[in-house]
């Protein structure tokens, strides 16, 4: 499965802003609400987090050390 | 739904236009109903008679840009100040060595240059279309025009530019006063777990939040860290690599 930005539904505006900006076609705005459809293309590049004028998408970090050597 | 989510960008900003001005069609005409709207809408001229919309409605030209394009060149004489009214603007200088950092997010209804346009200097920065935009244009000497004829915009103008100091003075202390991408590689070594437990995930908006900076300064840092082989990104994952390295830029001694 493949992850895709996370859309907090109450939040949005649906002004099409993260939509203009992204280059995966993985956003989508319906009936005024954006969704996600997963695609490949989506890189987590975070420019649809960073235009979004009320903080409806989000593209969240794991941070994980990586172990040595052994499978990680 | 499939064969809506294949329609090109462009497109999909052309709908959005389309129920923002209700005159916007087939991509040529624009109504000159709809940009007085527009006008009204934005602080810089907020407060004006009808009047005084009119006028300034004169003077506003309309521009398109494709994604990735150029709409501003720093260190070109400032002579128009620009609004955004569908799309976004992204205002970035490039490093000397060659990184760009993205000093502000402009959207609908937002202007970018006002700083150089008023002190008679060149543009500070360079700003470029972050998908399809479409500005709205003054030429510095119309918008003196408007000013003399509506002092209310005059009130406007000092309102914007405090606020558009006060952003720069914070960016400007992170860049010149303190390093960032240290503090980004210390809250990383404090938040990095092991991939086993679940961990907290944390937004570049949370990272910058969390270490007190804006979040255009989060991204480069977190560039920045991977080319010095500190971390890998993989995808929406930050790998610590090299976590001696990620402790010496911190500053961490132990
Ligand atoms: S930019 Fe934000 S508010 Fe606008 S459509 Fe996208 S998620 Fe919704
Ligand atoms: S992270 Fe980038 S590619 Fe993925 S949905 Fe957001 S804007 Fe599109």
């Amino acid at each position: 499965m493949m992850e895709m930005p996370l859309i907090d539904r109450d939040k949005c505006q649906g002004c099409g802003l993260c939509v203009s900006v992204c280059i995966c076609g993985g956003l989508v705005l319906t009936d005024n609400i954006v969704t996600a459809v997963e695609v490949e293309e989506c890189h987590w590049c975070t420019l649809c987090e960073l235009v979004c004028p009320t903080g409806a998408i989000s593209c969240p970090f794991e941070i994980i050390i990586e172990k040595n050597q052994d499978s990680a | 739904m499939a064969g809506r989510s294949t329609l090109p960008n462009i497109h999909r900003v052309d709908i959005i236009l389309t129920v923002i001005s209700s005159g916007y069609q087939e991509c040529v005409r624009t109504d000159m109903v709809a940009q007085i709207e527009f006008i009204k809408s934005i602080p810089y001229f907020s407060g004006l008679s009808q009047s005084g919309l009119d006028s300034v409605g004169k003077y506003i030209f309309e521009k398109k840009a494709g994604r990735g394009e150029i709409v501003l060149f720093e260190g070109e004489p400032a002579e128009t100040l620009c609004f955004v009214v569908a799309g976004v603007v992204k205002v970035f200088k490039i490093s000397p060595d060659g990184k760009e950092q993205i000093l502000q997010i402009i959207r609908p209804g937002e202007s970018f240059n006002d700083v150089p346009v008023f002190s008679g200097g060149v543009n500070l920065a360079s700003a470029g279309a972050m998908g399809a935009v479409v500005l709205n244009m003054i030429k510095k000497s119309d918008l003196e025009v408007v000013i003399r004829e509506h002092p209310q915009v005059a009130l406007n103008v000092i309102q914007i530019l405090s606020q558009r100091v006060q952003h720069l003075v914070s960016l400007v202390e992170d860049l010149s006063f303190r390093h960032v991408t240290g503090r980004v590689a210390r809250m990383l070594l404090e938040y990095a777990g092991d991939g086993t437990g679940e961990r907290p995930r944390l937004t570049q908006q949370e990272m910058a939040a969390m270490i007190g900076t804006a979040r255009e300064m989060v991204g480069r840092s977190i560039k920045t860290l991977e080319e010095e082989g500190a971390i890998r990104i993989d995808r929406h994952r930050i790998i610590v690599t090299n976590p001696d390295a990620l402790r010496r830029i911190a500053g961490v001694t132990s």
